[in-house]
């Protein structure tokens, strides 16, 4: 067995293990900071299937920012998982429940074994029409070229997850800010962190959102690592979440959908349909699209980390 | 293959599909940015348009007798994504371009901003979320491609959950996080299926799948896993705990589009699903189960709505039971009687969406002018507010499928497709289904009929009164459709057509 | 056993593992978690596709690629608004668990996890 073989079976097995951790682990908080270790394990599954684009944005987002909101929501559940002791399902519900699982998890793994070599592929079809884009990375091209539609109104779902994020609010704090205020003395250990991790984060998120278009990356992947930039810097309270009733942030959140959905329509006029791109232009429209779609998952990421509103709106 | 290939091409009309997703998906963006007193402007503006939009969509297929096609991006399936209007998608569009201005006008009351203030929450929060539910179900209706359709999903779930607990009380708040939990479940099962079907395949387009789809056990477990989901998130027995508490505690106007269009979206995809992408499979045996878990909702919904105390919990488990009715369409999809058993589920799905509307809003109506909705405490105000009981019983008349009413002609094509397929018990089901709703529809409104009319805190207005006695009617007018009507609506359904011939 | 079908029976796993999750644990985050890990193995049986698709020059399909990616952000909004849920449920109510049951009695108002 190769060394290669060998450490993808140790991984699958780790993968496993921590998961395994996260559903049993006695603790909530222990259960989260084994969900973002297997989190960081994952982005090197996704490495060994060669989908880097991938294991980008499961390190960035569904390791690294759903495990900050995860770490944070147990924080603060700590007192409700003492009242939860006696709720327990009965032995027989956990018998079915296992038994049905591992049906459906042993029917799941029949099909993947059954699953032919060389499967059915759009690859060729793909890269054939990769060129029309003037892109290099046939992922990019996917998500914005392809199948856009699904991209746009992914982009509109962001919108709707603050919208219902903030509609949590108790009505007096309506227009607030989430999170809690600056501080005026930052602890220093945090303070240090922060500010030094902040520039460099910044030069690589934006660097991986340019280099998207041809190599591994993207914007979501830039502007997750972007929004991570941000989310330290308020864990830091070095700054603080803005008013949710602020019209710039409204508009740096729509920013991203809007533009998308007008060059959508635009095409209609340009290049003769809804979504199309003309041919020579496609990939400047393609990164300025991409570059709105960067600053509104910089700005969505956090705002839904930070919660609903908190803070009685100011003015 | 060829004609596979042919088969996916733009046709007239075709502009108008995207145009019905992204006309309201442009007003949820504009209301978030500009907020307050705007939102409300923007939802009541883009309404109208999507009527149009809607009625445009269905005289295509109308004059065309064939779906209408538009091909995003230019690309063609299986590389780019196709949105598909067929007579079933025509009439959901319509129907849904219909009561969302109805609840709408009645939400115009609870949710308008006043002067002076720039923006309060529950407006801002309502009219994003309600274009964002008809953006969501417009895709679905028109949607070509399976991948787009979880996008879609997605979308609906997101805009539903935040208005069931808009009131912010406990009780909301832990319907609408089972609510979510249950239409996570939901969408992850369903994208499984998806990534089954790609990996069979390699495509995920509606046509070509349906083409291209053999008995394998990747495809009987894609589909089983898509069931599941859907099912979940339609709520079908049992999987329907989810429901109850989530549509009766959320605010009228928005019960009234939870039951009537959201859960029809996802019942929308089950058909898709049977009976365009999987029509290859030999569906005796999964028929017959949608068959039963309906019958089984129809027995226990009906059963469990007679012991209900709030009128609004009652119309609740009412729409567990009616849902069940949607189910009994699947055993009886091949054979000379599919293309009655097909419009039947449609007619159902259509009546009920009017008829459960209309009782929401005017138990709404009834909640706001007595302080209360228990059914105890209904006694003689009939007499006091006429046309919302009215409104109330007509939309009752549907729902038990008495003559003349849309529910009477799903009910009819759905027994005339039963007894003629030899399949008895699903005509039984429906007969005790009718006695059981006459029960707990007699319960609820007898006292109001008789007895001195309680003390009312308000009059209701006239014109929410109109709002729901229009889609009342509406459900009652439906009985009345022509034949051109059954017709149109079997336009790209393959099953049926088959049946016809 | 390549690396994508290991990838996929993991993925198998997962998705069975998440699911006993959310059945069986009552607290609303532990359920969050168990989605989340349903969510990953759905996502890993779309890697194995994407691996078995690998043809014209590239290792991986990108379709199925672009689908995950997708499938991640979505992921990630629904955990913000369950948590969002979750944490506001236990600011009024001191609690944070549904239980398996359901919780709406059918005589009473339709109280929540009581």
């Amino acid at each position: 067995m190769s060394v290669l073989a060998a450490l993808d079976i140790g991984l699958a097995l780790l993968v496993f293990a921590v998961a395994a951790w996260t559903v049993f682990a006695p603790g909530a908080f222990a259960a989260t900071v084994g969900y973002v270790v297997y989190g960081l394990l994952l982005s090197l599954v996704w490495i060994r299937l060669f989908a880097v684009d991938v294991a980008l944005t499961e390190a960035a987002i569904g390791g690294g920012v759903t495990g900050v909101l995860l770490i944070g929501a147990a924080a603060r559940l700590r007192q409700a998982e003492m009242t939860t002791v006696g709720e327990a399902p009965s032995g027989v519900t956990r018998l079915f429940a296992a038994c049905l699982c591992v049906l459906v998890a042993a029917a799941l793994a029949g099909v993947v074994l059954l699953l032919p070599d060389q499967g059915p592929t759009l690859a060729p079809q793909a890269m054939e029409r990769l060129p029309e884009t003037g892109l290099g990375n046939p992922v990019t091209a996917v998500l914005i070229a392809y199948r856009s539609f699904d991209t746009v109104l992914e982009k509109v779902v962001l919108v709707l997850a603050v919208v219902g994020v903030w509609s949590l609010a108790a009505d007096r704090y309506w227009g607030g800010a989430p999170g809690e205020a600056r501080a005026e003395r930052p602890e220093p250990t945090l303070a240090f962190f922060a500010q030094m991790l902040a520039p460099i984060g910044i030069v690589v998120g934006v660097h991986i959102f340019w280099v998207g278009a041809d190599e591994p990356g993207g914007a979501f992947q830039g502007g997750a690592i972007l929004a991570a930039m941000w989310i330290i810097l308020m864990m830091a309270r070095l700054t603080e979440a803005p008013q949710t009733n602020a019209f710039w942030l409204r508009l740096a959140l729509i920013a991203g959908p809007a533009v998308f959905l007008a060059a959508g329509v635009a095409g209609v006029a340009v290049a003769g349909g809804f979504f199309a791109y003309p041919s020579g232009l496609a990939k400047p429209i393609i990164l300025f699209i991409e570059a709105f779609m960067v600053l509104s998952i910089a700005v969505t990421l956090p705002m839904l980390v930070a919660g609903p509103p908190r803070r009685e709106p100011r003015r | 293959m060829s004609e596979g290939a042919s088969a996916i091409a733009a046709t007239a009309g075709g502009s108008l599909l995207p145009l019905a997703i992204l006309v309201p998906a442009t007003g949820v963006l504009l209301s978030f940015l500009l907020g307050g007193r705007q939102a409300q402007r923007i939802a009541f503006g883009l309404m109208p348009v999507q009527f149009v939009i809607a009625i445009g969509i269905a005289s295509f297929v109308w004059r065309s007798g064939e779906p209408v096609v538009y091909l995003l991006g230019g690309y063609v399936p299986p590389l780019g994504i196709a949105l598909r209007a067929d007579g079933f998608s025509a009439v959901m569009l319509v129907t849904a371009s219909l009561i969302m201005p109805a609840a709408g006008l009645y939400a115009w009351v609870n949710f308008s901003t006043p002067r002076g203030s720039t923006e309060r929450r529950g407006p801002l929060v309502v009219w994003t979320l309600l274009q964002a539910v008809q953006a969501a179900l417009s895709l679905i209706f028109l949607g070509g491609d399976l991948f787009n359709l979880y996008v879609a999903l997605e979308l609906l779930t997101f805009a539903a959950v935040p208005l069931v607990c808009l009131d912010g009380r406990p009780e909301t708040l832990a319907a609408a996080l089972r609510y979510l939990m249950f239409a996570l479940f939901g969408a992850l099962f369903y994208l499984l299926g998806v990534a089954l079907l790609y990996g069979a395949y390699g495509t995920l387009d509606i046509v070509l799948l349906s083409e291209r789809i053999r008995a394998e056990p990747a495809v009987w477990l894609a589909a089983g896993l898509m069931t599941a989901g859907l099912l979940a998130k339609t709520a079908l027995f049992p999987l329907h705990l989810w429901l109850p508490p989530a549509h009766a505690n959320a605010p009228a106007a928005a019960s009234a589009v939870l039951s009537g269009l959201v859960v029809k979206g996802s019942f929308f995809l089950i058909v898709r699903l049977w009976f365009n992408v999987l029509p290859a499979l030999p569906g005796a045996v999964p028929g017959t189960i949608l068959a039963t878990l309906g019958s089984a909702a129809i027995l226990v919904g009906s059963t469990l709505a007679l012991r209900q105390e709030r009128l609004k919990l009652m119309i609740a488990y009412s729409t567990v039971a009616q849902i069940g009715y949607l189910f009994l369409m699947f055993p009886l999809g091949s054979g000379p009687w599919a293309a009655d058993a097909f419009s039947g589920g449609v007619m159902q799905a259509l009546s009920h969406a009017f008829a459960k509307a209309a009782m929401f809003l005017s138990a709404g109506l009834i909640a706001e002018s007595l302080g209360h909705d228990r059914i105890a405490g209904l006694g003689g105000a009939g007499r006091a507010m006429p046309i919302t009981f009215l409104a109330l019983g007509l939309g009752g008349l549907s729902l038990m499928g008495l003559p003349p009413s849309g529910g009477f002609a799903a009910k009819w094509l759905l027994m005339k497709a039963s007894i003629a397929a030899g399949q008895w018990v699903w005509a039984a089901v429906m007969l005790a289904g009718g006695l059981l709703a006459g029960g707990y529809l007699y319960r609820a409104l007898a006292p109001a009929l008789s007895g001195e009319p309680p003390n009312m805190k308000a009059a209701p207005r006239r014109s929410r009164e109109g709002v729901a006695l229009a889609l009342a009617l509406a459900a009652v007018l439906l009985a009345f459709a022509p034949p051109p009507f059954f017709a149109f609506l079997q336009i790209g359904c393959p099953a049926a057509s088959v049946a016809l011939r | 056993m390549t690396s994508g079908t290991l990838a996929g029976l993991v993925g198998a796993a997962l998705v069975g593992l998440g699911l006993y999750g959310v059945i069986v644990d009552p607290q609303a985050l532990r359920k969050i978690l168990a989605f989340n890990l349903i969510g990953s193995g759905v996502f890993l049986v779309f890697g194995i596709v994407a691996r078995k698709g690998a043809a014209a020059g590239l290792q991986s399909d990108p379709i199925p690629q672009a689908m995950v990616i997708t499938g991640i952000v979505v992921a990630f909004a629904a955990s913000a608004l369950a948590v969002a849920l979750t944490l506001r449920l236990f600011e009024e109510t001191g609690r944070a668990s549904l239980r398996a049951d359901g919780g709406a009695k059918p005589g009473g108002d339709g109280a929540g996890p009581e």
